[in-house]
């Protein structure tokens, strides 16, 4: 049988190795009957027509070796990958699970040196900026082992996508001009800027991070072959660090432990530590330049009330009229708050009324903003900031309403419905009710009768708890 | 934007700031989730990190790695920015830092930047200060590479909060592995408030990630100095492990104490200790892919001290010869992961291969460069060590000449 000759296009030509196989299979052609070669430009199949074969379907694993070694320079990489194919074809569908057969061990090791080169690609390459030019341009020179422009090209646009660039290359040129990537001829070096005014600090702050102490050019090398430090600025300070290297070394050691020039800085050793906000308004100030932790809200909301209020109630997060008019407690569900704390005899203006969430998150349907549970995550992210808030307010009693609350207060996630009635939150005396918005959901009216006496009588004990003994500081029914 | 051109004062700041970071052994640009630029807008992230050079002490350049500044009202003996030091003192202003960070990023020098700082004022300032850059990269710039920041455990918790909904990784360096010599060589640190602080972050990413926002998605790190005090290797592993187990870090980073510039007169003034670096790196990789414990690994050395001399798994097999020689063909995983020269991969693409062939000694040595370690521990088709394993003198043959790891070692 005569030898049948596949002509494939120089450099990494997948899709034509990809017809001649879907061919070479349909014929039932063996490897020891094909040769591949590689042209220029190449006639199809040695002269006969390219009829299109049907495709054969291949294991995802053969299919990516496939792609990674018709990259790699070696002139056998076709006929061993048609060696794989027509194995895995016939029988051995399985093949590429063993890594100790010879072939599959040998295409591993060349897919392995694809891959190498294209990551060496990704991290060597240099751009310079091309000068005079008025938009931001960049060119570089870049000389890979393998046949990868291609395949390495998509990762730059990722990365540089409003950036005009070029890679150069002896195997082609890449170019991007952030909208569409183009393949070109093969470039020179003089193609490509000669230098770039960033190119000083980048070799200084190469020096600079060089720890002579643990020379060791051995790893350097086996990471950055010499073979690449041609095109990269920062190289040319590698010998110079090499031979200083010692010499650095016994200086640092010779030299005795020096005194301090300076005097101990004893009053900013001093300040240092008073750095946390005095009063809500410096801690104010804080959660507003934070800015909210999921967009949309329009300010943050901040607690309300007198300083050393005898009641901090904490609520869950603002909603739409709290986020509008920049204060807790204003719309539907706070204004039952305040009618049921009058009920109680607790005047809202003498209690500290805040939110665990400083800020309204919201979904938004038409017009409307429907409200949306903060996460666990979200309710923690404010938390430190609400423990600070406490301190300063110093309240004798906290109230937590509803889950979020007592989640914010406690760091736990507990229901409502076990830990109701009195609380200790950490060093703070407290008690668990529910929030006024769950009064406003309940569906029916009888319902609704019997939750707000039940949180009536909540309020009331609030307030007898409340009246803590000025000299003992003690809760009166504290005994209990 | 005009860009700026690197005037001569800021390229003499960036030396100084970069020699003051470089202590720092922490490179990594990996964990962060897969992202792409915007169209307007600069940066990646791949998933597993980019070293974009290599220094002659062959460590990798992935990240911009600085010091916003090296003032510093800190006094940590093993550091060369403490306050009583006589180093050079430098600061970047905001703006610098994101010019250097974009132009570099632009001309594809950098993964990133790893910012950290000298305290300043307060620990408070100096971390708002440090955030400011990163909002102004992540806002402005539409800066979609990696960011590390270093984290300051001193802060205010909120600021932590803020930090790592801009960061891909955070850490907080231990540095010395006991409370007793935190005490005596880093005053002003407290290691209750550096654990509260990994404490805070690593409940935080772990809801994050359940919620799926961000939180510093690439999790965090730490970083501890070798040779500075005398913890025993043990001890060092034990915290190794406490860190992995309390706080999933995906890193502890070991760092050979150096001699420094202007050191002082507290430490000692030697070479670092390279190969016990080295050796601690190989048993923190057995705690974590290889099924070890601390006590085990402890247990192939001496007095808390790993072997010098061998990996710390040849030495633990060296003194378990009874459990070998293991079968490629048939052992369990588990016991394949315990033999010395298999690496994990190795030993993974050995169990998949052996459904389907069975295994001779040319086909491990294709799978393994430590072949010669694995030898006298294993049995394939063709292959038995026979008496080997009970010979007096296996050890020295199985010492590897000592590489040249340093000029000075």
């Amino acid at each position: 049988m005569t030898l049948h000759r596949i002509t494939l296009r120089d450099g990494a030509d997948l899709d034509g190795f990809r017809k001649a196989v879907r061919r070479l299979v349909h014929e039932e052609l063996a490897p020891q009957h094909v040769v591949f070669d590689v042209e220029a430009a190449p006639d199809l199949f040695g002269g006969e027509a390219a009829g299109e074969a049907s495709p054969i379907s291949l294991p995802r694993s053969l299919s990516e070796m496939i792609g990674r070694v018709v990259c790699h320079r070696d002139p056998e990489r076709y006929a061993l990958l048609y060696q794989l194919v027509w194995r895995v074809l016939n029988g051995e569908r399985e093949l590429l699970d063993i890594a100790t057969d010879p072939l599959v061990h040998r295409l591993e090791l060349m897919a392995r040196a694809v891959r190498r080169d294209l990551h060496k690609m990704h991290a060597f390459v240099r751009f310079r900026r091309i000068r005079d030019a008025e938009l931001e341009r960049f060119a570089a020179w870049f000389e890979p082992e393998h046949f990868i422009l291609e395949a390495a090209a998509p990762f730059f646009v990722d990365r540089f996508r409003s950036l005009d660039w070029t890679i150069l290359t002896p195997i082609g040129s890449a170019h991007w001009d952030r909208d569409k990537l183009t393949y070109g001829p093969p470039a020179r070096r003089e193609d490509a800027p000669a230098e770039d005014e960033f190119e000083d600090s980048w070799r200084g702050y190469y020096e600079s991070v060089f720890n002579p102490a643990r020379v060791n050019p051995v790893a350097m090398r086996a990471e950055m072959p010499k073979k690449y430090w041609r095109n990269m600025p920062e190289a040319v300070a590698i010998p110079g660090l090499i031979q200083t290297a010692s010499q650095r070394v016994e200086r640092m050691i010779e030299q005795e432990a020096t005194m301090p020039a300076k005097r101990t800085p004893e009053r900013a050793l001093e300040a240092m530590w008073d750095q946390e906000p005095k009063t809500l308004e410096e801690l104010n100030a804080i959660i507003a330049k934070a800015g909210p932790l999921v967009p949309g809200a329009t300010q943050a909301v901040f607690g309300e009330g007198p300083a050393h209020a005898d009641i901090a109630f904490v609520g869950e997060q603002p909603g739409d009229q709290e986020d509008l008019q920049g204060r807790p407690f204003v719309g539907p569900a706070g204004k039952l708050l305040t009618r049921a704390l009058t009920e109680a005899g607790i005047d809202r203006s003498h209690t500290y009324l805040t939110n665990a969430v400083k800020h309204f998150k919201f979904e938004q349907r038409g017009h409307r903003r429907i409200h949306s549970k903060p996460t666990t995550g979200e309710v923690k992210h404010y938390r430190p900031w609400l423990m600070k808030e406490l301190e300063l307010v110093r309240p004798k009693l906290v109230v937590a309403l509803g889950a979020t609350a007592l989640l914010a207060l406690t760091g736990k996630a507990t229901p409502i419905t076990r830990s109701r009635g009195r609380a200790k939150f950490g060093a703070w005396e407290g008690y668990v009710t529910v929030h006024p918005s769950y009064l406003l959901r309940l569906p029916d009216e009888e319902t609704k009768r019997e939750a707000y006496a039940a949180f009536l009588a909540d309020l009331r004990r609030i307030h007898d708890l409340a009246l803590a003994d000025p000299d003992t500081g003690e809760l009166p029914l504290a005994a209990e | 934007m005009k860009e700026l051109p690197v005037d001569e004062k800021l390229a003499k700041k960036l030396r100084i700031l970069a020699d003051a970071a470089k202590y720092d052994a922490s490179c990594a640009s990996s964990g962060a989730p897969k992202r792409k630029a915007d169209p307007d807008g600069l940066g990646s992230t791949t998933g597993a990190g980019i070293c974009h050079a290599y220094t002659p002490d062959g460590r990798c350049v992935s990240l911009l790695k600085i010091l916003l500044t090296n003032y510093c009202l800190f006094d940590c003996a093993y550091c060369v920015n403490r306050r009583s030091s006589n180093v050079k003192r430098a600061k970047f202003s905001v703006d610098e830092v994101v010019t250097l960070t974009i132009e570099f990023y632009k001309r594809n020098y950098i993964e990133g930047l790893f910012l950290s700082s000298g305290i300043i004022r307060s620990p408070d300032y100096t971390m708002e200060q440090m955030l400011l850059v990163v909002k102004k990269l992540r806002r402005d710039h539409g800066f979609r590479g990696y960011v590390h920041l270093k984290s300051i455990p001193e802060a205010s918790p909120w600021l932590i909060e803020e930090a790592g909904l801009w960061a891909d990784r955070l850490s907080i360096n231990l540095e010395l592995p006991t409370e007793a010599s935190l005490g005596r060589l880093a005053p002003e640190k407290d290691g209750a408030s550096i654990e509260g602080a990994m404490a805070q972050m690593h409940e935080r990413i772990l809801e994050s990630k359940q919620e799926r926002r961000h939180f510093s998605p690439a999790g965090q790190s730490t970083q501890m100095i070798v040779g500075a005090d005398d913890t025993t290797d043990a001890d060092v592993l034990r915290t190794s492990a406490k860190l992995y187990g309390h706080y999933d870090m995906r890193r502890v980073y070991y760092s050979a104490f150096s001699p420094i510039p202007d050191s002082s007169s507290v430490l000692p003034l030697k070479p670092p200790p390279l190969m016990r670096e080295n050796r601690l790196y190989q048993a923190d990789w057995l705690l974590r892919y290889y099924g070890f414990d601390v006590d085990e690994i402890a247990s192939g050395g001496e007095k808390g001290m790993l072997d010098l001399e061998v990996d710390p798994k040849l030495a633990w097999a060296l003194k378990n010869r009874h459990l070998f020689p293991v079968d490629v063909n048939v052992a369990e995983r588990e016991m394949l992961l315990r033999v010395p020269g298999l690496g994990a991969r190795a030993v993974d693409k050995i169990v998949v291969a052996r459904k389907h062939t069975t295994l001779r000694l040319e086909d491990v040595a294709r799978l393994t460069s430590g072949l010669k370690r694995a030898r006298p521990f294993l049995i394939t088709a063709d292959h038995h060590p026979q008496g080997r394993l009970d010979r007096l003198d296996l050890r020295e043959t199985l010492v590897e000449k000592p590489e040249q790891l340093s000029l000075f070692a």
